[in-house]
């Protein structure tokens, strides 16, 4: 790796015919692309769930792996090179800001792949430098990887890359997984280093208004194979056709809002009081928010609201019953408790389940067994249900409603990010609780699965639930009609709305 | 860059075999410090069992198999020449790393376990991966572990009770670490995400 | 509260400045001679030089007794099991029903206590001391180890911390699902592996992502060079110095003495 000087060379991308089938899968994950990317052009890549754009991005990375992982037909090159030959010369930068980082300090993570490539010491620390001021993080050199916030650390991620003078930036839904603050930071970020570098771009992402003024081409992938369109954003995004294809493939695209009932009740009676509450993460440690009064009702939604690292899931979890409160008072009304006791804290897990149902952001922690319908009957077999018929007429519907019904027999792992959701949400309904307490369950989901979740929950609430959601997505809470707790610097604040 | 059979296939296909890539490398060394982690959890809630085997030491033995889960376990998964060595040594590492009364010597029992468990797996050509192999493997790591616990720590107990503890961590060693470890497998190839593993990828695991 | 293994806060100034691979070497040896012998000279001896540089890592009696006290619990476990296992020699000094002590089963009870202490001691003066990077540093550019391994095992090092709060969120995730940690033993048990089972599906599905940014990131491809250089210093010299210096006192004293047992020789 000879190129030592300032501004890398902008890689130009060719794909002629490629398809990728990882091993063991039936069907190939991209079919038949034909794409050619000019050196310093900026693409948004845009497709269904399943249309294999990671595995496309991947693919140019040179990470897919050997024969042993997947068979590749036709060809994906880099300046007419096969990326695994020129790792280095593309950058990736993954959406989970946790599983990219290597090393424990902010220095050592940026100079790693400058290392990698063996350029000399007194070079590597030079670059460092330069990285970290494009991507305008600054921090001390030794400062722990582990105390940056998300946004923070997603521009650690994009600083590792530039250090390696890459010509060409793939970006992997890179904002996915931040909150409204950490978004724009990165897409500065990314916007000030292409400026400067004049790297090719391309970027996967389901939010389109995020990138659109980034970039200046955008292709869609079809679900079946080859591409479905592909020109300047203006015109992608305008043509009538391709738009409800986008929007038909879940895309979100600016001004399209996915439909969704908005008819919804008046609040019922009181279920859970807290008043005075403190909550913290831990027993020991200090706590996160002081002094919270809030009140869930039936028939009602609140959204828990604010920027990261605020102490809004930790809350979460305190009025769901799985953490103890530090201080203060959480007292369940009768209508709740139902002889259980006031403090769900003290409930057991058989008892929590009917009263109260957590969905985690991330569902594969809640998964118990090895098949969806075993998933789905395990609470209500839990509650001590032997008879079989009275198990499957509780479950049957759930599953028929968020399209379960051919998944039955698949483990729950294997499924697709939008189906584990779905089931995420199905084994908590199994054991119908009377509040729902629900943590981020929009991130990185398409526009379809929203709507579905959106339409559900709201059909909930109607029906007389009550419904806790820790969440950014302000189309979330507003489509839920939510009240909202604004939780910021060790406060919370009910919000008025207009 | 078209997908085609290369020329010197068998050379290929051994280095394939023996050689590690960098997922084998970064997912042994995770798997490790996940066990490493979960058993760090099992010691925290293990002190009223510790008060129990007071009365009679050679019982302990029937616990030590939760140690060599890691290399047994890694070994199953990454299928490389050394992975159980690695995997044993890095969890060591870790609950020392975590806090230990044992001190530099977890490295060195790490060690010892470890080469009980690759021992089986070379003896195997790195080629069998079935229940038998798994369950040799737990009691190769079961006996390296009490013979050398007994040279090094209970030197001076006489040898009917060394003899006990030599039986009762080889079952240990079999059922925990053999057992549990081919069971944990099974599953996980079922989840996906052994996928990029030859253990993940064949149904006879 | 999180745990990040790989930014420790160090304690003591002089120890952190020497070069890892130097204090592991003053640390094994030292490890070494008190375990090729079970006498109380040689595991005194050492002991007691312990003792006296701990104030080289700049902690308080109560602050390090804090972090050791399952050390000297398990020092005091040891010694107990063996007075009770030792060949029943010498004077017997207490009998109660099937338990008996004699001189010497207690005498080498104290033997294997003070050994214990003696060999946790060294882990201590290293894991209090030393930052893991730059041992990895050490290993790989002054050992030669394989570089790929080396930074590997430090990358699996620092998801410690994120996995010890995968598991917190595991137990509180699947006490929402109807299985919380409640019951007889059993249950308790199988809740347990489950849990445990959890915890290696996530954590294979973040290696496989972190070799993907790794490889991404042109590693394991050939050479490299290092950011920063491992060094020695003098400092270096008289940490090694120490560790001979302690190790060939216990030898020589215990030899002395008549005590020393080789302990293939030994029971």
């Amino acid at each position: 790796m000879a190129d030592h000087g300032n501004t890398p060379s902008a890689v130009s991308i060719s794909a002629q015919g490629w398809s990728w089938r990882h091993a063991g899968r039936k069907t190939p994950a991209v079919r038949d692309v034909g794409l050619t990317v000019a050196p310093g052009e900026r693409v948004l890549l845009l497709g269904a769930s399943g249309s294999g754009k990671s595995t496309l991005l991947h693919g140019l990375a040179g990470v897919l792996g050997d024969e042993g992982q997947g068979e590749q037909h036709g060809s994906l090159t880099l300046d007419g090179r096969p990326p695994g030959e020129v790792r280095g010369r593309a950058g990736l930068v993954l959406q989970d800001p946790d599983s990219q980082i290597v090393l424990a300090r902010v220095g050592d993570e940026v100079a790693f792949g400058a290392e990698n490539q063996a350029v000399p010491r007194d070079q590597i620390w030079q670059r460092v430098r330069r990285a970290l001021d494009d991507v305008g993080l600054e921090v001390p050199l030794d400062r722990s990887t582990s105390a940056l916030s998300g946004g923070q650390k997603q521009r650690l991620a994009l600083a590792a890359v530039l250090a390696m003078q890459p010509g060409l930036l793939l970006l992997d839904e890179p904002t996915a997984n931040l909150d409204p603050a950490g978004v724009l930071e990165v897409r500065d970020a990314v916007g000030r280093v292409l400026d400067r570098t004049g790297a090719t771009l391309v970027v996967v992402e389901h939010r389109v208004a995020v990138w659109a003024d980034v970039v200046d081409r955008v292709v869609v992938l079809a679900a079946d194979g080859g591409i479905l369109a592909d020109g300047p954003p203006g015109t992608v995004l305008t043509d009538a056709s391709t738009r409800a294809r986008l929007a038909a493939a879940g895309v979100w695209l600016p001004g399209h809002q996915p439909s969704v009932p908005t008819q919804l009740s008046s609040p019922g009676e009181e279920l859970l009081t807290a008043r005075g509450l403190s909550v913290a993460r831990a027993k020991r440690g200090p706590a996160v928010l002081d002094g919270v009064d809030v009140a869930l009702t039936a028939g009602s939604s609140l959204g828990i609201v604010g920027p990261n690292g605020g102490g809004k899931s930790t809350l979460a979890l305190t009025l769901a019953g799985l953490l103890p409160a530090r201080r203060g008072q959480l007292e369940a009304a009768p209508a709740l408790s139902r002889g259980a006791g006031s403090s769900p804290h003290a409930w057991k897990s058989a008892q929590l389940v009917t009263r109260i149902g957590t969905v985690f952001q991330e569902p594969e922690h809640q998964f118990l067994t090895n098949r969806v319908i075993d998933e789905l009957e395990f609470g209500p077999r839990r509650l001590g249900g032997t008879d079989e018929a009275a198990v499957r007429r509780r479950v049957d519907p759930i599953a028929e409603r968020l399209r379960l019904t051919s998944l039955l027999q698949a483990n729950p792992f294997t499924l697709s990010g939008g189906e584990k959701r779905r089931l995420s949400v199905a084994t908590m309904l199994a054991t119908d609780p009377d509040i729902l307490v629900l943590d981020e369950p929009t991130f990185g989901q398409d526009a379809n699965t929203w709507a579905e979740l959106v339409a559900l929950l709201a059909e909930l609430i109607q029906d007389g639930g009550s419904l806790l959601a820790v969440t950014h997505d302000q189309e979330f809470t507003d489509a839920l009609g939510s009240r909202l707790l604004r939780v910021a610097d060790g406060r919370a604040d009910v919000e008025v709305r207009p | 860059m078209a997908s085609s059979t290369a020329p010197t296939q068998n050379t290929s296909t051994l280095r394939a075999r023996y050689q590690w890539r960098v997922v084998d490398i970064v997912v042994a060394s995770v798997v490790a410090v996940a066990v490493g982690v979960v058993f760090f959890a099992w010691s925290a809630g293990y002190t009223g069992i510790a008060a129990l085997t007071g009365a009679f030491p050679p019982l302990a033995g029937l616990y030590t198999g939760g140690w060599l889960i890691a290399g047994v376990l890694g070994g199953l998964i990454i299928r490389k020449p050394g992975a159980a060595i690695y995997c044993e040594v890095l969890a060591a590492a870790v609950s020392a790393l975590l806090g230990t009364q044992f001190g530099l010597t977890t490295l060195l029992s790490g060690a010892i376990q470890g080469v009980g468990a690759e021992l089986i797996f070379l003896l195997f050509l790195y080629r069998r991966w079935n229940l038998g192999v798994a369950l040799l493997a737990g009691l190769g790591a079961g006996l390296a572990l009490s013979i050398s616990e007994n040279i090094l720590y209970n030197a001076l107990w006489a040898f009917e009770w060394q003899l006990m503890y030599v039986v009762f961590a080889s079952i240990s060693g079999v059922i925990i670490a053999g057992l549990v470890s081919w069971l944990a497998v099974r599953a996980l190839a079922k989840t996906g995400v052994l996928s990029a593993f030859a253990s993940g990828r064949t149904a006879d695991v | 509260m999180s745990v990040d293994v790989l930014t420790p806060h160090l304690t003591g100034r002089l120890l952190p400045r020497a070069n890892p691979l130097s204090k592991l070497f003053a640390a094994v040896l030292v490890t070494v001679v008190v375990m090729l012998s079970i006498d109380w000279v040689s595991a005194a001896v050492v002991l007691v030089s312990e003792l006296l540089l701990l104030p080289l890592l700049g902690i308080s009696a109560w602050q390090l007794l804090k972090r050791t006290w399952p050390l000297v619990l398990a020092a005091v476990v040891a010694a107990y099991g063996t007075a009770l296992l030792a060949e029943k020699t010498g004077a017997v000094l207490l009998e109660f029903g099937p338990i008996l002590f004699t001189q010497d089963s207690v005498n080498s009870g104290i033997a294997i206590g003070l050994r214990g202490l003696a060999i946790a001691l060294p882990g201590i003066f290293l894991l209090t001391t030393t930052d893991p990077t730059d041992l990895a540093d050490a290993l790989a550019q002054k050992l030669r180890m394989p570089h790929r391994f080396v930074l590997g095992a430090l990358a699996g090092l620092r998801l410690v911390g994120l996995l010890v709060d995968e598991w917190r969120t595991l137990g509180l995730a699947r006490h929402a699902r109807g299985v919380g940690f409640e019951g007889n033993p059993v249950a308790r048990l199988r809740n347990f592996l489950g849990q445990g089972f959890g915890l290696i599906v996530q954590a294979i599905r973040r290696a496989t992502r972190l070799a993907m940014a790794m490889e991404a990131r042109g590693f394991g491809a050939g050479d490299r060079t290092w950011a920063r250089e491992s060094t020695f210093t003098r400092l270096d010299l008289w940490v090694c110095l120490a560790g001979v210096l302690i190790a060939g006192t216990a030898v020589a004293a215990a030899v002395w003495a008549g005590t020393w047992n080789f302990l293939i020789g030994a029971s």
